[in-house]
């Protein structure tokens, strides 16, 4: 158990720098999806499952939804068919 | 920037007005009047003279070509301001780490048993908790019972949250302006939804239920079980996106509109509130409050607590969706 703890721990290091240093925004978003998630598993092992559940819903689920909608607001994503049309 | 003068720069107005807003002395015509300012005038506005900054180099960059000795003059001490700017903004910088480094290390030490965090409150909640909310969870005992006034606050500052993306992010359909009907028409692409994708229409299928059923059991199992009003209200929210995105506006406003969401989430902090107010009245004034504990355990006890989970639950699931479709759309 010590060692999964570690290596969790481990894993929200590097996914926070790596949020950091990603160039893409599309791609760093999803890995603080990830880091949510990891942060849930860290909240059940320091034993407060209320933290994990709102953790779980709300840091990985509408926080990074609200980012997505507001990278397509922004622009910053793109539809491969409009690639396509905007390249034809 | 509106266009002055020529001469306004040696007109007795602006020596008159600077002079007025403490800036500069009218006996030291010769000196540079961002120089004699004493350093905490500075840091109060510095904003006003980041702006004065700007417009005193486009200035002088104008007089320079004309070749003025003073004018010349006057670009060096720009030059020099700006050096000025950005040491006192380091200086600024680590004064303020070193502040609050010197009060971490003023805090007591962690785990020490002396510490102020270790008093008879915490002990009470794990003592008495159960006894006098009835709640297993003693978690939602403490956010629902004993510190209910907060979690009122909070829900709340959510509802407001939602009133203000509502009034920045909404758009008027009955507006006579016509760029903004123009833009309503543009970003409107409901009728191109649902998109019918099979793949996340069927899994949406499975999932929608099961994640509904989920925040759900955990809204009402929340003095009982881990979890709560907010935690199920988020869980219940991403269900409602979820459903939103598989099948699209037209099916989602069968069951949720902007009317439904003002209704609910009023009548649920009202609720809230009257039953709060009335427990703070009926503790205040040592009365019996007269609402049952019941049996702890059992679905229906711990008094006010149940009920209020729910309201709870409905302000935040409401209001995750809300933000959803204001983000989305502009409108529900």
């Amino acid at each position: 158990m010590r060692l999964f703890e570690c290596i969790l721990l481990l894993c929200l290091v590097v996914c926070a720098l790596s949020v950091a240093f990603t160039k893409d925004l599309l791609t760093s978003i999803i890995i603080f999806m990830s880091y949510s998630l990891i942060m849930c598993l860290i909240w059940m092992i320091l034993q407060s499952p209320d933290l994990a559940i709102t953790e779980a819903a709300v840091g990985a689920g509408v926080t990074s939804i609200l980012f997505f909608l507001t990278l397509k607001k922004i622009r910053a994503i793109r539809k491969e068919g409009q690639d396509e049309q905007e390249e034809g | 920037m509106s266009r002055r003068k020529d001469n306004y720069e040696t007109s007795r107005w602006l020596k008159f007005k600077r002079w007025m807003d403490g800036e500069t002395d009218p006996l030291s015509v010769g000196m540079d009047p961002i120089e004699v300012i004493p350093e905490e005038k500075m840091r109060e506005r510095r904003k006003d003279f980041a702006r004065r900054k700007a417009y005193d180099e486009e200035l002088s960059r104008i007089r320079v070509s004309s070749a003025g000795k003073t004018e010349i003059m006057k670009a060096r001490g720009i030059r020099y301001f700006q050096k000025f700017y950005k040491i006192m903004s380091v200086i600024l910088c680590l004064g303020i780490i070193l502040v609050l480094l010197w009060t971490v290390a003023a805090l007591p030490v962690t785990g020490g048993a002396g510490n102020p965090a270790n008093n008879e409150v915490a002990a009470r909640y794990i003592e008495k908790g159960l006894q006098e909310t009835g709640a297993v969870n003693i978690v939602t005992g403490m956010i629902l019972d004993y510190r209910a006034f907060d979690t009122f606050g909070e829900s709340c500052v959510l509802f407001i949250a939602s009133c203000c993306v509502l009034v920045l992010l909404r758009l008027d359909a009955d507006s006579k302006n016509e760029s903004i009907r123009k833009m309503i028409a543009e970003s409107d692409d409901r009728h191109f939804e649902p998109k019918d994708d099979i793949i996340l229409q069927k899994c949406a299928c499975v999932l929608v239920p099961v994640i509904m059923i989920f925040g759900i059991y955990i809204i009402l199992n929340g003095h009982l079980s881990p979890g709560g009003g907010f935690s199920g209200g988020a869980v219940l929210g991403s269900g409602l996106i979820l459903y939103l995105n598989a099948y699209g506006y037209e099916k989602m406003s069968r069951l949720f509109t902007e009317k439904v969401y003002r209704r609910t989430t009023l009548c649920a902090l009202t609720f809230y509130c009257l039953a709060k107010s009335y427990s703070f009245f009926t503790g205040a004034n040592h009365l019996e409050s007269g609402i049952p504990v019941g049996t702890p355990g059992a679905i229906l006890s711990s008094g006010l607590i149940l009920p209020l989970n729910i309201c709870v639950g409905l302000v935040v699931a409401c209001t995750m969706y809300v933000f959803y479709t204001l983000f989305r759309k502009g409108g529900m």
